[in-house]
């Protein structure tokens, strides 16, 4: 099917007598860029701006603060937590609803898409009603001394909601198009069920993963919304990074809070460039997977 | 019983079991649960509760401002990203990778950040905002404001939708409408657009879907004024903290049925675009 999809492609490259005139095309071009430059570039290139407005000793000195350490070390913090949780469900996910059929599959895929089209301000409220002091289990956390609203569970729970489908949703279309025929050959060989994963399927979806990964990470670092409901912004313990900006910013403390601003934007910066780099090597890895034939295009057409 | 039927028939792959319950434990805990839980809690404010809380002038007012700037940032995103992804797909022009890795950035860039780097730019002071003063726009703390926030975080979701059905384009139509006599107005008009509509749909009702929710980027330059420039989540934020929890509830819940909505219209149209793409 990949295979099909690159011809096709090349095929619809537009050719002479169908394009636009030079001047038309440059015109295009430069209507794009001076679009882009406004609306991408100037507000990146304004964050380093403001954050360097004092110099670069007061924009060093906004990381002396110990609340900005305690706000980069709680974001690594999270990350670390919701990042691994999405792995071993998104694989799990995908395993299941790829590799087998069972009824309720779109349903189950659905919810997992679900988190995406909720308001990050509503993802938080639904975490307050049930673990908050006026929640469901709010009695019963507060009886047994646990918090989770206003502190750090509950940060990493919101967090895990927001970035939910990341991993899933970049594996799923993978495996079910990869079929089960590589596996089946493995533990026909004798390979047992976790050999097969770690040495078959693991390969074979590594730049999705890895995609996927990229992306989730992101959104657990640079999470506002969701965050911002059930953290309480406790200045120094329950501030990630985006919080500390909004509280820095808030107390009219620009350089501090463009400051920290300027290490998630190199964050995604750095998110951009891992992307571009994974997008091409998995377009290599599918491209040669399709001229050597393996199991992608010998697999039959699911019928629909 | 059916798992295992299932698993003789797919083949001797193991790991249905554990795989699926990690995936259902995890959904029910993370996604089910939560959601289920602030329709219960709403439900407990009966429909008359609901309905007087969303219906006062405060709320109706956040409900149009989020509702016309979303609409009205869609439909710029349509028009801009049509233009970014025809230019992306059809020349080359030196730079162009950045250029494309850069669509991404509303995406990537936390929305606090985006925020207050749109604040300090739209501001009276700032690099844009100076220019537009004099004009007599002002940016910043106004609707408008809102709607420049929803511009940015948008336009990926037109861009990366419309891309793929852009390249998918038989040159061959095209060729054989010019040969027809066509101009290339003529040909823009009745044969691209119509074939990439449903996909030029999807990515702005994409577009448009995440505007209603969001909230980061938009806090900081809408100034928050109720009645005036106060969008729905944050609102739903302002009742927080003011403790009063029933109007929360009964604000997201709307607002939760109304993004399912949108997402069962994202996906009607994305079975339209299939469709469409099946019958070339």
């Amino acid at each position: 099917m990949a295979g099909a999809g690159a011809r096709h492609r090349a095929a619809a490259r537009p050719r002479p007598g169908v394009g636009e005139t030079a001047p038309v095309r440059r015109l295009l071009i430069a209507a794009t860029l001076l679009v882009l430059g406004c609306v991408l570039v100037l507000p990146l290139v304004s964050v380093f701006a403001e954050a360097l407005r004092g110099g670069l000793g007061a924009y060093l000195a906004s990381f002396r603060d110990p609340e900005a350490l305690a706000a980069i070390r709680l974001t690594l913090l999270v990350a670390a937590i919701a990042v691994p949780v999405n792995i071993v469900f998104g694989l799990s996910a995908a395993w299941a609803i790829a590799k087998f059929s069972f009824p309720g599959k779109r349903l189950l895929i659905t919810l997992i898409d679900l988190p995406y089209a909720v308001s990050p301000v509503v993802s938080g409220l639904v975490y307050i009603m049930i673990y908050g002091a006026h929640g469901v289990l709010g009695p019963w956390l507060a009886a047994h001394d646990l918090q989770v609203i206003f502190a750090v569970p509950g940060i990493v729970l919101a967090t895990i909601f927001v970035t939910f489908p990341f991993v899933a949703r970049e594996l799923i279309p993978l495996m079910e198009e990869q079929g089960t025929e590589q596996e089946q050959a493995a533990m026909t060989l004798g390979a047992s069920g976790w050999q097969t994963f770690r040495r078959v399927t693991l390969p074979n979806v590594r730049w999705a993963l890895l995609y996927g990964v990229i992306l989730c990470n992101a959104r657990a670092m640079g999470e506002f919304g969701a965050v911002s409901v059930v953290s309480g912004h406790i200045r120094g313990k329950t501030a990630t990074m985006p919080l500390q900006v909004e509280i820095l910013y808030n107390e009219y403390n620009y350089v501090a809070a463009f400051a920290v601003a300027s290490l998630l934007a190199m964050l995604a910066l750095a998110t951009l460039v891992a992307k571009a780099v994974v997008e091409r090597r998995a377009g290599a890895a599918s491209a040669q997977l399709a001229t050597t034939g393996t199991a992608t295009e010998l697999q039959p057409r699911e019928a629909p | 019983m059916k798992p295992g039927r299932t698993r003789r028939r797919v083949g001797v792959l193991p790991g249905f079991g554990p795989t699926l319950g990690i995936t259902v434990f995890m959904v029910s805990v993370v996604v089910v649960i939560p959601l289920t839980g602030l329709f219960v809690r709403s439900a407990g404010l009966g429909f008359g509760g609901v309905w007087e809380t969303v219906t006062t002038s405060r709320v109706l007012a956040a409900f149009r401002l989020s509702f016309g700037a979303s609409l009205i940032a869609a439909a710029i995103n349509a028009v801009v990203g049509f233009l970014v992804a025809w230019t992306l797909v059809r020349y080359e022009f030196p730079g162009k990778r950045i250029v494309d890795a850069l669509v991404d950035l509303p995406f990537a860039l936390p929305t606090a950040v985006s925020g207050i780097a749109l604040t300090a730019l739209f501001a009276p002071q700032g690099w844009v905002g100076r220019l537009l003063a004099p004009l007599g726009l002002p940016v910043a703390f106004t609707p408008l404001g809102v709607t420049v926030a929803l511009i940015f975080i948008g336009l990926p979701f037109v861009v990366r939708t419309l891309q793929p059905a852009l390249m998918d384009l038989d040159a061959e139509v095209e060729e054989a409408a010019a040969v027809l006599g066509a101009g290339r107005l003529q040909i823009l008009g009745r044969v691209i657009l119509p074939t990439v509509l449903p996909a030029l749909l999807t990515g702005t009702t994409l577009a448009f879907a995440r505007a209603v929710g969001e909230y980061g980027s938009v806090v900081f330059i809408s100034g928050n004024m109720p009645h005036k420039t106060e969008i729905v989540p944050l609102l739903i934020v302002a009742k927080l903290e003011q403790y009063d929890y029933a109007g929360a509830t009964a604000i997201g819940a709307v607002m939760l049925v109304l993004s399912f909505a949108i997402l069962l219209a994202v996906n009607l149209l994305q079975g339209w675009t299939g469709r469409y793409r099946e019958g070339n």
